[in-house]
């Protein structure tokens, strides 16, 4: 394969097919960048990809060298859709910095967080763009292989990933000596196997090596010791599926989108109940009500709006009184929760935010890999304390305790999966502490979920 | 993932072992196949997979255990999922999970003594704009009510 072919199957297939036609049911206010091809291309076809302007992304990026790449990145400021918003430029230059004759790139597609899944939507309506995308950071950091780290709960997304592989090999895109050049990059799909810390990425480089999901010490980083304990760079699937784009249009043009500190743009995936749910991409810095009222149409029938969760288990809560907020990296910390990896959780009048705060705890302490003892014993104590809340047998002396635990348990925790867990407690505690005191002193749950006394009933 | 499950053969799956032979790390991908063909990883193909690739008994143990999607011990003909992720759970699959567990008279993780169901977690499965959902054999059902669960179940036994 090389530019001039390339450029003749694109043409040769415009010509001789129907055009493209635009997804459906896109709104007003996205900008599809990340979810181009969504619904717009067959996923399973590397000549519609490629008529769409598939793998020009690597094409260009072969005549660049590993450092302009790099450069493009940066000026693009994009930053880790996985859930921290680390800068991928920066990370990438790490990697290429150190010297290895195996360095490895890791596609992280194991989108574990809870009301999360427009990873999986990426990856079944345009596989093909990851691979580019892989691709170009292989070239960048200097790594000839890739592994794509896939949740086993998504086999769809897995089957449609190794048929773009099986295809792209065959046309000589992947393989030995890509586009007449020197480099060669192969990749790899390997499938979880129903662990969450496994999405955590020296957990995830452990899963690969075949052992059980232990996440590591850092640092060392893996940009330096990662995979097979060689120079590694991992990314989270939507981070990739910008790359191509990036590269085409240039990091000037991405960085002008969204807003400062985050740019461009991010793929939500909205649940609970709002009349409309799905997943939706538009330019960073949305608000809460623009995601409700506008591209949600507002909530479902018989119900108020009263929270919404965002970063999962490892995030906190909004209401009413931050419907103005803009939904970025930067400002969410700032109301101490995280956009996390883009899941957003409608909730109304009839959820209880403590037993959603529970429920919370109790994933994040059967997750815990039990490597570090801050979260192991720490998530589990404070799971059965707030299960005793839910039940009417705590005090305000026990929430004291819970507060003290839960500063313990996110200081000294190994990795993010301990550091985050008591994050909706603290959370919960600004924003809803009247619903704790109405289970405490009062033994009431105004919801009626948990089982005790509905408050105002008798 | 199968409703299906074979007889142990361990000179056939010698070849499997054999199959992963230039992968590095192969030892996950060689579980799935014991999973997807015995629905648990028997101890016998667990000592046999530790001598074929130098990984000890209990290396391979802990990592069988660890993972929720591999078993030690047999697993039912049919794996039931109800997910509890967060917006399935706040939209009622914990009355679902209660449903299942007293219709099949088992808590989750644990099997049916005619060796039928397994009762599987699920903890999202990326489907959550269609909250409830459960899982039958790796197969998502969206927004089920109790009583198409009821007939799912009827349906899976009948065949
Ligand atoms: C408990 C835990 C689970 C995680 N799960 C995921 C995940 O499913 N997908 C993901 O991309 N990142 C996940 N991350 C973040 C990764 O560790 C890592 O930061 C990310 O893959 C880096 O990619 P990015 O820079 O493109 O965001 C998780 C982190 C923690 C602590
Ligand atoms: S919470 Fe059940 S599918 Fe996501």
């Amino acid at each position: 394969m090389n530019q001039i072919l390339l450029n003749q199957i694109k043409k040769d297939f415009l010509e001789n097919n129907p055009k493209f036609v635009a997804a459906k049911n896109v709104h007003p206010l996205e900008q599809r960048i990340v979810l181009k091809n969504y619904q717009v291309i067959d996923p399973e076809s590397i000549l519609e990809y490629i008529a769409n302007d598939g793998y020009q992304g690597i094409s260009k990026a072969l005549t660049m060298s590993p450092k302009e790449v790099i450069n493009e990145i940066t000026i693009s400021k994009l930053r880790g859709r996985g859930g921290v918003g680390f800068p991928t430029g920066l990370k990438w230059k790490f990697a290429l910095g150190y010297e290895s004759d195996d360095k490895y790139v890791i596609c992280n597609a194991d989108e574990g967080e809870p009301g999360t899944f427009m990873d999986r939507h990426i990856l079944e309506g345009d596989p093909h763009n990851n691979i580019e995308g892989m691709m170009i950071a292989g070239y960048a950091i200097g790594a000839s292989k890739g592994y794509i780290y896939v949740r086993a709960e998504y086999p769809l997304a897995a089957s449609r990933l190794q048929k773009a592989i099986d295809d792209a090999l065959e046309l000589k895109i992947l393989g030995d000596n890509i586009f007449d050049t020197d480099f060669s990059f192969n990749i790899e799909i390997r499938l979880g196997a129903g662990a969450f810390i496994c999405g955590e990425e020296t957990a995830l480089m452990e899963s690969i090596e075949g052992k059980r999901g232990l996440s590591r010490n850092k640092p060392p980083f893996p940009a330096q010791i990662g995979l097979f304990a060689q120079p590694t760079i991992i990314n989270n699937v939507e981070t990739i599926a910008n790359v191509s784009s990036i590269i085409l249009n240039g990091g000037e043009w991405y960085s002008k989108i969204g807003t400062e500190k985050s740019t461009g743009t991010k793929v939500f995936s909205l649940s609970g109940k709002t009349k409309n749910k799905g997943i939706f991409e538009v330019p960073m810095g949305i608000t809460l009500y623009d995601v409700i009222y506008k591209i949600g149409g507002g909530m479902s029938e018989g119900s108020t709006f009263k929270a919404a969760f965002t970063g999962g288990p490892s995030g906190g809560v909004l209401t009413k009184d931050h419907l103005d907020t803009i939904i970025d990296f930067d400002s969410l910390v700032e109301l101490g929760s995280i956009m996390g990896s883009g899941g957003i959780i409608i909730a109304d009048q009839n959820d209880c935010i403590i037993d959603t705060i529970k429920h919370f705890m109790k994933f994040n302490a059967e997750e815990s890999c039990g490597k570090c003892t801050p979260c192991r014993e720490g998530t589990t104590i404070l799971y059965n304390m707030l299960d005793d809340i839910t039940k009417g047998k705590s005090s305000l002396e026990d929430l004291e305790k819970i507060k003290h635990l839960s500063k313990m348990v996110s200081t000294t925790s190994l990795c993010g999966l301990g550091q985050a867990a008591p994050a909706p407690i603290f959370s919960a505690l600004t924003h809803f502490y009247d619903e704790f005191i109405d289970h405490i002193e009062h033994k009431t749950c105004k919801t009626g979920v948990c089982s005790m006394p509905v408050k105002g009933g008798e | 993932m199968m409703s299906q499950r074979e007889k142990i053969n361990l000179e056939k799956f010698e070849l499997i072992i054999d199959s992963f032979q230039n992968i590095k790390g192969p030892l996950i991908p060689i579980l799935h196949e014991a999973e997807n063909m015995y629905g648990y990883i028997p101890i016998e193909v667990q000592n046999l997979i530790s001598k074929k690739l130098k990984i000890s008994n209990a290396e391979i143990n802990g990592v069988a255990s660890f993972y929720s999607m591999f078993h030690t011990n047999p697993t039912g003909l049919h794996h039931i999922g109800v997910c509890t992720g967060t917006t399935c759970h706040l939209n009622g699959s914990g009355k679902l999970l209660k449903h299942l567990e007293h219709k099949l008279g088992i808590r989750e993780g644990e099997t049916t003594s005619d060796g039928q169901f397994t009762i599987v977690p699920v903890k999202c499965i990326g489907n959550c704009d269609a909250a409830p959902n459960i899982t039958i054999d790796g197969k998502v059902y969206n927004a089920v009510t109790i009583t198409q669960l009821d007939e799912l179940i009827i349906e899976c036994s009948d065949k």
